[in-house]
Formats: structure tokens, sequence, C-alpha cells
């Protein structure tokens, strides 16, 4: 089997100008949503109390959240939690009540109004304990961000570099983007996801700066453009399969892992496919536009010995 | 050219088998058992009640498959969740007679059923997070403050008696947050304080500043000193949280310092967690009290008389008892610490008190006005109260610090001040974090991961056999070895496995087969460019090489992060992360690399090879590989 019979390098190069406006729109309306929607945060950066909350038949939610909202808690959120019989409750932090108190109160209630119901799971997260979480998280946000620029600068050059954080930080604007606008809960487990996406999509510019570095080396009458619009077509069956595999792992969470696993798998699926749109279309388009050069990769006259890409080593046999 | 020495496919080999091993104790499951444990402060268990255990079970009948003593509690295993709990019941007949006032306690437990030939090699299941088994987790914050505070309020009474045995006037000694201030009338008496006070407590660093028409000495504690506090205090509320903990019989209970101020509890299989946390809060409370010495008392004691108006009957550690006033001298609040020491003459153990100001007062009266008396102290747990020590007081004590001495010995009295302690936490505790995860939830959630990487892998699989072939066949070998290593090496670790480690899992095997596939491709693409299969598969492997070892970089710089950084599920995503990219680094190059030498390094005149379709642009699209 072969799905990619491509007889001629795809022109990507050509229209890159077009891509990068598309990309910038979307970039520009992520940041929009996010900027006046803003971001669902979930207990664990907010603080307070999460109960799930399970029923044998289906209870009425608004009957839940006159429940709860009578026990004298403002700000109550109660929604549905995978299926119609999980409830999920949502409690902000009081000061002077303990977290066993508000649980074993709203139970009470509950219990009260459908004996069925059973305490599935409770968190407490206390206020201090959300900002960390959330200082952490830009931590190690800024950190990945760090690390990937310098390796990628010493392994390649500082302009292979900022293109690659430009478009990778564009994903996670973007998957920050869905989140503020359908208000998505953003957990934990969805920073993590966030953090393994742009990981994942500086991997996928790196494949395409290696074809282009040993292109480089390999042709030297093609001119900048060509080299990488050579280098994308022929690396584009593995960025599809490969993105592909990972793919199906990440659908199978989404179908398979239950409530938990929903945003994690939703925000990996959105990282992913942009992850393929900037790495293809943006990253090198801007490496392209920062003025790449030849000599910018192979550096000095000296090859180094026993190179398996130097064209002139010798055939390979 | 593709042909591997004899020793890579030995490392292959022995890889293998070592992920084969360590990966073993995961399919063996659980068998019931039945555990036994201390159910008192006061009480150790030792090696004895192993053989303890086995005579009940031995008279009742009942065969353990085998039974461990492991420093903390007794463990016995059953074939059976029908003989455990016949074992449950002969042991708490046997061991607590009287529910009321349990010495131990009996609690069904779950123990992995890894053969022994397996855990000779130390080879383990890994452990279950608690989204996965069910359970309770919480997160306290120890007020360190309180613990700086109440420092400095035994160091103010410490000034005061340092002062007054070397005749310093000084003009007043106060606490003011966590700073002790004496204040003098002129400068030589501030000059003698200070003294004073650098000479017998180096813990302290003075300022001296005016204050009105008087001086002040303001004296801090230094920096090393403080966190020195703060380490005990940590300490000590770590052991005050483990006997309270016993006693809710929970199997593995997990307590662990986290950060400079916060201890981490997990009780996996708990569901009450009202209980927990109020056994968590609840202060054990000790209590000094005068021993009542009259005759009808003395009667009571050994049980002959009824106990006299106004006094109580309680056992001391010997079982023996002793009738005690009711009337309470001092509490657990007073005492701010208890260590065991050497009489300075006579080498004798000790037991150290240190008394705050104001129970240092009132215990310079008491002792004053009972001088060859009694006094007892009584270490009071779930509202039963137990006789720690009864000593005689010799003379009267002034100045806080009390030393209990004779017929002790060292390890006596290590016990003794170590129960003292106990009773108390050095510092108040706030939980901030708090998860409870239903025991179905958790089973509910093994199996949603399970299933997620099952599918997910079983996709892969087939499409990657259909669309390479015979090269296909080889990535998902490499890609079920990359599976088992990771599995291998994380119980090997003895990692706990959560929800978003199962994730990390999935996704660690979605990014794995990208290796196989840059590779897989690279040889398509040197077949196409008209490379002979040999020449083909050799050069494939070395291009993509640099490619997977950049990209594999790229993507651990990502898992450090989120490991140094991250907190709670984010570090367990992390971990399995960064290990899956070190084993898919050998699995996917070097063990599948070994797969295709082995299967086609040896033919000289290989003609094709089974990688699917090699398509060329000028030809018409004919498979130039088929399976040979």
């Amino acid at each position: 089997m072969e799905f990619f019979k491509i007889r001629k390098d795809i022109p990507f190069m050509k229209n890159a100008l077009v891509f990068n406006v598309i990309s910038f729109l979307t970039f520009a309306a992520a940041v929009f949503f996010l900027l006046t929607r803003g971001l669902h945060l979930s207990v664990e950066f907010t603080g307070g109390t999460v109960m799930h909350v399970a029923y044998v038949q289906a209870p009425e939610l608004e009957k839940v959240r006159s429940t709860v909202t009578g026990l004298g808690f403002d700000d109550v959120l109660v929604q549905n939690f995978g299926s119609s019989k999980d409830v999920m409750i949502r409690l902000p932090a009081q000061k002077g009540v303990s977290s066993a108190q508000q649980s074993d109160k709203v139970m009470g209630a509950l219990k009260a109004l459908d004996a069925e119901a059973s305490l599935r799971r409770t968190e407490f997260v206390g206020p201090q304990v959300g900002e960390e979480l959330a200082h952490d998280g830009l931590k190690a946000l800024g950190m990945v961000v760090l690390g990937i620029m310098v390796y990628l600068a010493f392994r390649f050059e500082w302009k292979f570099a900022v293109a690659a954080i430009i478009a990778n930080l564009h994903d996670v604007v973007i998957i920050l983007g869905f989140f503020a606008f359908f208000q998505w809960e953003f957990s934990l487990a969805v920073l993590a996801a966030i953090l393994a996406v742009l990981g994942y999509s500086v991997n996928e510019s790196v494949v395409i700066f290696d074809r282009i570095r040993e292109n480089f080396r390999r042709f030297r009458k093609m001119n900048t453009v060509q080299i990488i619009d050579n280098a994308i077509t022929s690396t584009i069956s593995r960025t599809i399969i490969t993105h592909g595999s990972t793919q199906i792992m990440v659908l199978s969470m989404l179908l398979f892992g239950g409530q938990t696993l929903h945003y994690f798998a939703m925000a990996l699926t959105i990282g992913i496919l942009f992850g393929i749109y900037s790495s293809v279309f943006v990253a090198a388009a801007i490496a392209m536009w920062l003025g790449i050069k030849r000599e910018d990769l192979i550096k000095g006259p000296v090859r180094k010995e026993g190179d398996p890409d130097d064209p002139n080593a010798g055939a390979t046999v | 050219m593709n042909r591997y020495p004899v020793w890579k496919y030995a490392i292959i080999l022995i890889v293998s088998l070592f992920g084969v091993l360590y990966t073993l104790p995961n399919f063996f499951g659980e068998s019931p058992a039945v555990q036994v444990s201390s159910g008192k402060a006061t009480l150790k268990l030792d090696a004895s009640m192993l053989k303890r255990v086995d005579e009940v079970l031995g008279t009742a009948g009942l065969k353990a498959e085998a039974t461990t003593f492991d420093g903390n509690s007794v463990k016995a295993r059953f074939n059976t969740t029908d003989d455990q709990l016949k074992a449950k019941d002969a042991l708490q007949h046997a061991l607590v007679p009287d529910a009321n006032d349990a010495s131990y306690v009996v609690a069904l437990n779950l123990l992995s059923s890894t053969p022994e030939w397996l855990r000779a090699v130390r080879a383990a299941p890994m452990y279950l997070g608690l989204d996965l088994r069910g359970g309770v987790h919480f997160m306290l914050q120890v007020d360190m403050e309180a613990a700086l505070t109440k420092k400095a309020e035994s160091l103010s009474g410490d000034i005061r008696t340092l002062l007054r045995e070397k005749n310093v006037r000084h003009g007043g000694i106060s606490r003011n947050g966590q700073t002790v201030e004496v204040r003098a009338r002129d400068t030589q008496t501030l000059q003698a304080a200070r003294a004073v006070i650098a000479d017998q407590l180096p813990d302290l660093q003075m300022v001296e500043s005016p204050d009105g028409s008087d001086f002040k000495l303001t004296a801090t504690l230094k920096p090393e000193a403080a966190r020195k506090v703060q380490e005990m205090a940590l300490k000590q509320n770590i052991t005050t949280l483990h006997n309270r903990i016993n006693e809710l019989g929970v199997s593995e209970p997990v307590i662990q310092q986290q950060g400079q101020d916060r201890i981490v509890v997990q009780l996996p299989g708990v569901q009450d967690t009202a209980k927990a946390k109020d056994i968590l809060g609840r202060t054990a409370t000790l209590e000094v009290r005068m021993v009542d010495e009259s005759s009808d008392a003395g009667a009571a004691a050994i049980g002959r008389g009824p106990v006299p108006f106004g006094s109580e009957r309680y056992p001391d550690r010997n079982g023996q008892a002793l009738v005690v006033k009711k009337q309470v001298i001092l509490t657990g609040e007073n005492l701010t610490d208890a260590q065991p020491g050497f009489e300075s003459q006579t080498q004798e153990p000790t037991v150290n008190l240190t008394l705050d100001a104001k129970g240092s007062r009132i215990f310079k009266d008491v002792t004053r006005e009972n001088v060859g008396k009694r006094m007892a102290i009584i270490l009071f747990e779930k509202g039963k109260g137990e006789i720690v020590t009864a000593p005689v007081i010799r003379s009267e004590i002034g100045g806080g610090r009390v030393q209990i001495s004779g017929r002790m010995t060292a390890m006596e009295a290590t016990d003794t001040s170590l129960l003292l302690r106990a009773g108390s936490l050095a510092a108040p505790m706030e939980i901030i974090e708090e998860l409870t995860i239903g025991p179905t939830l958790g089973a509910e959630n093994i199996a949603k991961g399970f299933h997620s990487v099952t599918w997910g892998f079983l996709v892969i699989v087939a499409f990657m056999c259909v669309y390479y072939m015979m090269f296909g066949v080889f990535s998902c070998l490499a890609l079920g070895l990359n599976l088992l290593l990771l599995v291998a090496v994380l119980s090997m670790m003895q990692a706990t496995l959560t929800l978003p480690g199962i994730a990390a899992m999935a996704l660690a095997l979605g990014m794995a087969i990208d290796s196989n596939v840059l590779i897989n491709e690279r040889v398509r693409e040197e077949l196409r460019s008209g490379a002979s299969p040999q020449a083909a598969i050799h050069a494939g492997y070395d291009r993509a090489w640099a490619t997977i070892l950049d990209s594999n970089i790229s993507t651990l710089i990502v898992g450090l992060a989120l490991l140094a950084f991250g907190s709670g599920p984010v570090r367990g995503f992390a971990v399995v992360h960064c290990i899956g990219i070190l084993t898919s680094m050998f699995s996917a190059v070097f063990f599948s690399r070994g797969l295709v030498n082995l299967w086609y390094g040896r033919k000289k005149k290989l003609k094709s090879v089974a990688i699917g379709t090699v398509w060329r642009p000028d030809g018409d699209g004919t498979a130039v590989a088929q399976a040979d």
C-alpha cells in the first residue's frame, strides 16, 4: 500500500503567505476568546470542592441545584458528568468551613432528596494549592520553551529555534482558544496534554528541519524554496502516518477513557491536528522568511568525517 | 552489512528477559490477607507476634499460605476469601478479647500474590494510584509559624530561668510574635543578660535597641535553628499521624513529607472520609495528675474496694492499676518537648520534659507542695487513659525542665519520651487538599485505561502490518517490546500507576511508532531511488537515526520539564512519558534493526524486501517488493 503517490514536489512555500494568514487569523480568534471568555479552570487551580455523585436513576439537575444552593452555597456549578446518572457538583472554597463539613452537608441534603445517591469522588483543593499549581504550570511551560529553543539553536541554528517555537506556541494558544470558546474544563491533565503537544509538534518541526538541512547538503543547485518544498513533500507521508497512529491512540482514549481522560484526549486531538499544520505550513515558512541559508547549516568548508549524509562520501553500500 | 554481532543479540535477549521478568508480577493479581497491627501507641509489635498468629491459625485449623512480619504488622496470606474471613474472626477473637480496648487491629487486606521466586529478584507489581484502587488522599499543611511561636514561648521561659539563676536583674521578659524581648534598665545588665543567653542558648541571635528610657534585647532563633525546629515539627507530626492511622487498620497507608511544610496522607481502600478526617485531626491528650495515696485508693488499685470519690483508676503499661485524682494539673499543651537523656551524675537513663512558661509556673507550685508524693502522666487515646509513668517528686521543680529518672532502661526512656511527644502535634495542621475515590470508580478507571491502550495498540498493529507488511510486523514487535519494557521499568521502580500514567503509556506507544514510520519510509525512499534491498535497509536505518534522536530529545526535554515542575497527575504523566521515550529508542531502533538483520541480513542475494508498495513516479506503480 502507498497512500502518497506524489510525482512532483508540492509548492508549499508558494502559498506560504496564505497559510500564515489563515494561521494568524485562527491565532487571533483564539487570543480573542481567551481574553473575552477566559478559561474554565478546574478546581485544581481555583480551589474549592468538587463532588461526583452517582444516581441509580437520572436526577433532575434543577432540583439538585436548588437543593445545593438552598444550603447557602453561592456560585454552585451542577452538571452532568459523562452520563445523565452522574452529577458533578462544584462548590467554591469557603472560609472557616472545612471540606469535610461541606461535602457531608451536601451529601446529607442530596440523600434526603434521593436515597440512592452515592458519593463516588470528592476533591477538595485549598486556595493556596491552586495558586501554586497555576504558578508551577507556567514555570513548566517556560522551561519547556526555553529548553527546546536552546536545544534547537544548538542542534540547528537560531532561526530554526525561533521558527519552531513560534509555530508551536501558536498551537498551544489555539488549543487554549478552543478551551476558552467551548468553556471546556481546563485541568492539570489538560495542562499536561498541552505541554505534551508542545513537545510533539516540536518533534514534527525537527523532522522537517532535519530534512531541510539534509537537502541543503544534497541538492546544491536547488534554491531555499525548492529545498523546503522538497523536504516537506518527502516527509509528508511519514508526517501523516505518524500523526495518524498517534491520533488512533488518542481517539482510543477519547472513546474508551471515560470522562477523566476526555478533555485530555481532546486537547491532544486539537494539538495533533494543528501540530501538523503549523509544522508544515508555519514553521518552515517562518524559517524561510527569517532567511535560512545553506551556509548557516553547513559550517565551514571542512565536512565532518564519516558523515553518513554526505553525498560526496561515496555510495553507502 | 546488515548483520549484528552476537553480543548485540545477547543484549536484546537479556533486555527482553528482563522485561518479561519484571512485567510478570503485574499479572498475578492480589490474594486475600489478614493484617495484624498495633492498636495502641504504647504497644509495639515484634517478631513474637508472628508465632502467635501462626499458633492462633493453627488452632483454628487454618493454613496460611505465608505469614510475614514487616516491622509494623504481621500479614497472613490465604488462598480464598473464605479462609481470610475465618482467619480474621479467629485472630480477632484470640487477640482482641475486648473490642472496646483493642490492643491490636485485625484488618482485611490484599497482598500481591507474586510467587516467591519472582519476589526473590525484587520483582513486584506496580503500585496502583488512588484513582485506580479507590481511597482517600489528604494533603496537610503544617502551620510552621505556630511551631516557631511555640518554640519562642518555651525559649522565653528558658531565658527567665537562666537570668534568675545567674542573678541578672532584667526589667521583664516577653514574647512578641516569634521573638523574645528582654528589657533592662541599664546597658550593663543588658550586656550581662546577653552574655548569659549567648553562652547557654547558642541557637539565638540577639539585637540590642533602646526602648524608651530603657534598653531592649530582641532574641530571635537563628535561621538554621528555626529550620531545625520546623523539621522536628514536621517529623513529629508525621509520627503522630502514623500512630493515629494505625488505628484505622488501613492496609498500605502512605504518609510522606512533601516540600518543606506539607504532609501527604493516602489511605487506599478507606471510604469513610469523615472518620478518617476525625482520626487525623484528633489530638491524643496527655494529662498530669497526682496519684491518690490514701489507703482506700491503695486498696482500690489492687481491686479490693471501691475507688474513692474524686479519684479514678487507670492501668499502666504493664497492666497494673493506679488510682489517680481527677483534678488535672497540666495537659499536653503545656509540654513543649520530651527527650530521652542521661542523669549527669549517676548516668541513669532519664526522660527530660520541657514545659512552657505557664506549665512551669503551675508545676513549680505543685511540686513544692507535694515533695515525696507521686504524680502520674496519663495518655488518653480513643477516650481510654493509660499511665505512661508515675514518678515520685523529689524536690520542688522550677524552670519548666523536668527530669524523670529511676528504674528505666535507655530503651524505655526513648519509648516513654516518644509516647509523650506522640500525644500531641508539634504544630497544628490544616487539610489543604482532599480527594476521595470510590472503589467502583477505581475499577472502572482501570478498565477504561486498559481498553484505551489495548484498542489503540491493536488498530496501530493492524495498520502497520498491512501498510508495511514484514517491516510492519517488525515495527509492531518493537512496539510490543516497548510496552513490555515500559511496564517492567515502572514495576522495577515501584512507580505508582495512575490514570494519567496510563494515558501517557498510550501516548508513548503512539509516539514510539513514529521512529518506525520514519525508518520504514526512509527504507522505501531508498528503494524508490533504486538502491539494492540490503543497501536500502542499511541507509534507511542510518539516516533515520539522526532524525529520531533529535525528535526524541526535544520530546524528552518536555518530559523532564514536566517532571521538574509538575505536581500530582502531571508528574505521574511525566514519569511514564520520559521512560517511554527512552525505552522506545531501544526498541524502535536497536531491537527492530535486530529483527530485520535476523530476517534479511543473512541473505546475500536479497532480491526484494516486504515493506509494502514502493511506488515510483516514473513507473506504473508496480510493487517491486513482495514477500519472498
